[in-house]
């Protein structure tokens, strides 16, 4: 069983790996060579970095930086005011209201003034990379909003199969199968069937529906195709249809607008969550069971509590933001 | 098919007491512990269930005769999935600020084990009536434990009780955080332990 274990995990491993090299990995491009590095400081600022020291009047002006998306050169962002850092090479662009981090953005400039001299007019691209979104998504399924922890889905599945860590792996692992198929499937449904059609109101149905057939699939191609992982992993299909998780996560594309690379990655993220949560859950567990309890606190109550201590060093994750 | 021999009272009183969704089956934990921060959340949530467990169960009741054995799981999901977006569309109509927080949940009761347990347990081989007070018993059950959760979190956490201020200050911070969900449903569940300890001790002395 171990084995088996061992090989599908490096065959996903595989999967993600060949998936993330396929994706185009952009970067950021300066057609002044004098500015270097631009970037998103958080929600409301741009930074700019430039080769030498710029001058201190040109660089405060708010007047002299035009920012706009780049799909809408008209619309304007209204910029409040700029700031140079002391040692007179970093710009920073703050604004009114939120921009989109996911849209690229053009930073176009009057003439750069540099210690008098006119190094010439800059029109800049700032844009995050596609990857580092991506990425971004996959880690905040798992650990910032992870689904057992933070959110509190799918606690029946997670008490019920964490009391060793064998089972715990095996039901973690079909649950991030079924999670990223069904998922994808329900994704497609959505976008290209019920949103065109305006029947939106049916999701429960039809995502509950594509759940219970994607388990039934997998579980009748897996009893053809592989007799031995059926074995090992069977067991656990029955019980993912019971677990919120699965349903939350098309509920959550739904109403997100995420297209596939990224629906594909939460559902990975939360699959994978999943399986970390369980398996931090049924190593704490196998310890309880030799531990000195209470035996009014034997059995759930403690579990209760354990996980509860689980999700209090998950709050330490809360608010972290990557790339 | 054995029928139960219970009368309907009894069905009602083993739902909210003996056999409580939460405390004692401890099925649904997810609501349980993510949704009780205050009662009304508690009391919004616990009507959606009591409606959808009741409708479906006699439904289920009324038409165990044409279910196939086989496909009898998926049809039990559709038709609490069918009951459940009934329920969704009225709350979303009716209370819209109240269903913003409470709204993924109610979508969720889907995947509630109770409701398909209750289905697979009882109400595919007993009549409407009885199915009927069945599913009153564990919806109200299932209120009950919400309820008192919201309660003890709501009261210790932000002092104030189904939003009215009443102690005039917050004794304990901690408990509207997220994470207390799990020590206090923990904490209760060892106290309805210890209370089932306390009644078999005081039993055993008497005989």
């Amino acid at each position: 069983m171990s084995t088996l274990m061992k090989r599908s995990i490096l065959l996903s491993i595989w999967l993600v790996s060949i998936f993330l090299a396929s994706l185009p990995v952009c970067g950021h491009a300066a057609e002044n060579s004098f500015a270097k590095k631009t970037d998103f400081k958080d929600n409301r600022t741009i930074v700019i970095e430039f080769a030498g020291a710029v001058d201190e009047e040109w660089a405060t002006s708010p007047a002299n930086f035009k920012v706009n998306e780049k799909q809408n050169p008209d619309v304007l962002l209204p910029v409040e005011k700029v700031e140079l850092s002391p040692d007179k090479k970093t710009v920073l662009i703050r604004f009114g209201e939120d921009i989109d981090l996911r849209a690229a953005h053009v930073v176009s400039m009057t003439p750069v003034s540099s210690e008098g001299k006119n190094m010439g007019p800059a029109i800049l691209d700032v844009k995050k990379s596609y990857f580092g979104y991506l990425f971004s998504i996959l880690i905040g399924a798992m650990l910032i909003n992870n689904y057992v922890f933070t959110k509190y889905l799918g606690l029946c599945v997670f008490i019920g199969t964490s009391r060793k860590k064998d089972t715990a792996v095996g039901m973690g692992i079909t649950f991030t199968i079924v999670m990223v198929v069904s998922a994808m499937i329900s994704w497609f449904l959505y976008q290209y069937v019920l949103k065109p059609y305006r029947l939106d109101y049916l999701q429960v149905v039809v995502f509950i529906g594509l759940v219970s057939l994607t388990v039934q699939a997998v579980d009748t191609v897996l009893r053809k195709v592989n007799p031995a992982l059926f074995k090992a992993f069977g067991v656990y299909l029955v019980l993912v249809i019971a677990n919120c998780v699965i349903i939350a996560v098309p509920l959550t594309l739904a109403s997100n607008e995420y297209n596939a690379f990224e629906s594909f990655m939460l559902a990975l993220g939360a699959g994978g969550g999943f399986l970390l949560a369980l398996f931090l859950m049924s190593a704490s567990r196998e310890r309880l069971e030799l531990a000195n309890v209470p035996p009014t606190f034997r059995g759930l109550p403690i579990a209760f509590v354990a996980t509860g201590l689980f999700a209090l060093a998950f709050m330490g994750f809360s608010g972290m933001a990557i790339f | 098919m054995a029928a139960t021999k219970k009368t309907n009272s009894e069905l009602l009183f083993n739902g909210i007491l003996l056999e409580n969704p939460i405390f004692r089956l401890a099925l649904s934990m997810c609501p349980a512990v993510g949704l009780t921060t205050s009662i009304k959340n508690g009391l919004l949530l616990g009507t959606a269930v009591l409606f959808v467990q009741v409708f479906s169960s006699c439904t289920i009741a009324a038409i165990k005769n044409f279910i196939h054995p086989r496909i009898r799981i998926p049809t039990y999901t559709l038709t609490i999935a069918t009951w459940v977006t009934v329920i969704d569309l009225v709350l979303a109509a009716y209370v819209p600020e109240a269903y913003k927080q409470v709204g993924l949940f109610v979508k969720l009761i889907v995947a509630f084990a109770i409701i398909t347990m209750r289905l697979e347990m009882f109400a595919c081989k007993n009549t409407v009536t009885s199915s009927f007070f069945d599913g009153v018993g564990m919806g109200i059950g299932f209120m009950v434990g919400m309820v008192t959760i919201g309660f003890v979190r709501e009261l210790l956490g932000a002092g104030t009780l189904l939003g009215y201020d009443v102690l005039g200050f917050k004794p304990l911070l901690f408990f509207v955080l997220p994470a207390a969900g799990f020590f206090c449903v923990g904490i209760m569940m060892a106290m309805f332990n210890y209370i089932e300890v306390v009644f078999n001790r005081s039993k055993e002395r008497k005989s």
